[in-house]
């Protein structure tokens, strides 16, 4: 069972206009629950079409987005609820803090579903915790934190929702690396501790490597491949001629698969140095010799 | 959404009016526009018409556009065409109480809607050809001798500049944060005035905050490139008046002494109230 399927889901910009340009083309993929599914795709692609369709942001033109096997524009005036469920964090999220204090923006949201003053505020802590903000700054100005921390409190706010599926658009995009590996790590345990479904976009094929378990490439507004990590990124060639590329060490192994070399084209550092060490040590053999 | 509205109304084209120098064109659209008012009879108004689609159609914008600028003063022209029904003299035609409409009345409601219309349609000339950077830029030049009563004329159009150049950027600012705000579950649709007006606030707070930071980015910016205001600083695009722009002088300083020998020939048109 899938908890969000799309079935030809098709978006047309200014549809019926002279500057009609289809963002999202024909798109039927299904996301299953629990998982963690990295999006990947050149600029311009479609991909941010494409995620706020899912939330109800944007009606499609054609075609249908299933939540939990029910199509979501089935009553359209109950659209709200679904964007409770389907969570979206959105580039930069640090812009849409408003409130007087972090904690009272991170309650904006389940708020908003009409839940009891006492549950909004445990909601908000939790979400806080998980998003990896420190107890203290809750009652600050979201404006008197620092970069990470807003986005941090941003993104807290989206999960405070408590959604089945939560969607982040280049959630590290401007973070130093430590704080972009520390982020996606919180995300990632977030996930583990509640079993939600995670869609993330990003262009760091690495931080994509690390974390998905499947990866849907999109291209020139359509759904190219949708298929595990490992097995993506050893279409090395056919990723590079879509403007993306796979994870550096990944390259660096298919490139000496391609020369001869008994290697895999694994995805992070730890596999590579297990497949490089066997082959260093028939080196040493050999200059030995 | 916020993406389909058109900022300003500068239709692009290469037509002889497109063509002309924007400080010209702004100077005659005021001649233009004042002899609109020295015609004081139909005869004199009939010319300025005349001239008028004359120059709509010279100008090769669609004349549907000319009629959609229209239907937002209709209101206006239907109004002061009905109070003026009732302000004439000359013969009764209608009565009813204290209310009565005489030829003059009829006269003068019609005299006065073409005059409202041509106005209207004169400056929608004018902005319909000149991209809003070229105004500000011939705005600029015209406004240069109160430079010596220290009006800040390279600052003001600096900042009509710049609030043009970000209308667009704050309209998509808008979008992104309207669907932010809409993705944490706020309803921006339903409820009452009040309720509403409620509801900005999570979009007008974060618009607020980020116009702030692009007018500290861009304040640095221009010290980067050392902007020190207008003293000593040359165009890059230089306007010129050429043989086309006099010829177009020419032609309205013959329309408007036509106007003026009819003003002075015929009778005026406005009847007063007894």
């Amino acid at each position: 069972m899938f908890v969000i399927e799309t079935k030809n889901l098709t978006y047309t910009y200014g549809a019926g206009t002279p500057f009609e340009k289809t963002a999202v083309d024909n798109v039927s993929i299904g996301v299953k629950k629990g998982e963690f599914l990295g999006i990947i795709g050149h600029t311009g692609s479609g991909k941010s079409t494409f995620i706020q369709t899912l939330n109800g942001l944007l009606r499609p033109t054609k075609g249908t987005v299933l939540l939990n096997g029910k199509d979501i524009w089935e009553e359209p005036k109950k659209i709200r609820s679904v964007r409770f469920q389907v969570g979206m964090v959105f580039q930069y999220p640090e812009h849409q803090l408003f409130e007087e204090t972090v904690l009272k923006d991170i309650c904006f949201g389940p708020g908003n579903m009409g839940l009891d003053k006492q549950e909004v505020e445990k909601r908000a802590r939790l979400a806080a915790q998980f998003a990896g903000l420190p107890e203290e700054l809750l009652d600050k100005s979201p404006f008197e934190l620092s970069g990470g921390q807003k986005r941090r409190a941003a993104i807290a706010g989206v999960i405070a929702m408590d959604p089945d599926v939560l969607i982040l658009d280049e959630p590290t995009a401007g973070l130093d690396p430590q704080g972009r590996d520390r982020l996606l790590e919180q995300i990632s345990d977030y996930r583990k501790k509640r079993g939600n479904t995670i869609l993330l976009v990003s262009h760091s094929m690495e931080d994509i490597a690390r974390f998905a378990d499947r990866v849907l490439v999109m291209n020139a507004g359509k759904a190219v491949m949708l298929d595990t990590t490992a097995n993506v990124f050893s279409h090395g060639r056919e990723l590079e001629s879509m403007g993306l590329r796979v994870p550096q060490v990944t390259g660096i192994l298919l490139t000496l698969q391609e020369k001869g070399y008994p290697v895999h084209p694994v995805l992070t550092v730890d596999e590579a140095v297990k497949e490089l060490r066997p082959l260093l040590k028939k080196g040493d053999a050999h200059r030995g010799a | 959404m916020a993406r389909d509205i058109t900022l300003g109304q500068y239709i692009p084209g290469h037509s002889l009016i497109h063509r002309m120098d924007p400080r010209v064109k702004i100077a005659l659209t005021f001649v233009f526009i004042i002899f609109i008012f020295v015609a004081s009879n139909f005869e004199g108004l009939l010319i300025m018409v005349a001239l008028m689609f004359a120059i709509l159609l010279l100008s090769g914008v669609p004349l549907k556009q000319y009629f959609k600028s229209l239907k937002a003063i209709l209101f206006i022209v239907l109004f002061t065409g009905v109070l003026n029904l009732f302000y004439g003299s000359g013969h009764v035609i209608w009565q009813w109480r204290f209310m009565q409409v005489t030829d003059g009345g009829i006269c003068n409601a019609l005299f006065v809607s073409i005059r409202i219309v041509s106005l209207i349609l004169y400056s929608s000339v004018l902005t319909f050809t000149t991209s809003p950077t070229d105004l500000t830029d011939a705005l600029e030049r015209i406004m240069k001798p109160l430079k010596a009563l220290h009006v800040k004329v390279h600052e003001i159009a600096m900042m009509m500049t710049i609030a043009l150049r970000f209308v667009p950027t704050l309209l998509e600012e808008t979008d992104k944060i309207m669907n932010a705000q809409k993705a944490r579950g706020a309803d921006l649709e339903s409820g009452g005035v009040t309720q509403r007006i409620h509801a900005m606030i999570p979009i007008l707070i974060p618009l607020f905050v980020s116009s702030f930071r692009r007018a500290y980015d861009l304040a640095m910016a221009m010290e980067c490139r050392c902007y020190h205001g207008g003293e000593g600083r040359t165009k890059m695009k230089q306007l010129h008046m050429t043989n086309l722009d006099s010829a177009a002088i020419a032609c309205t300083a013959v329309f408007c002494a036509a106007v003026i020998f009819c003003a002075a020939k015929f009778p005026a048109a406005l009847h007063e109230l007894r």
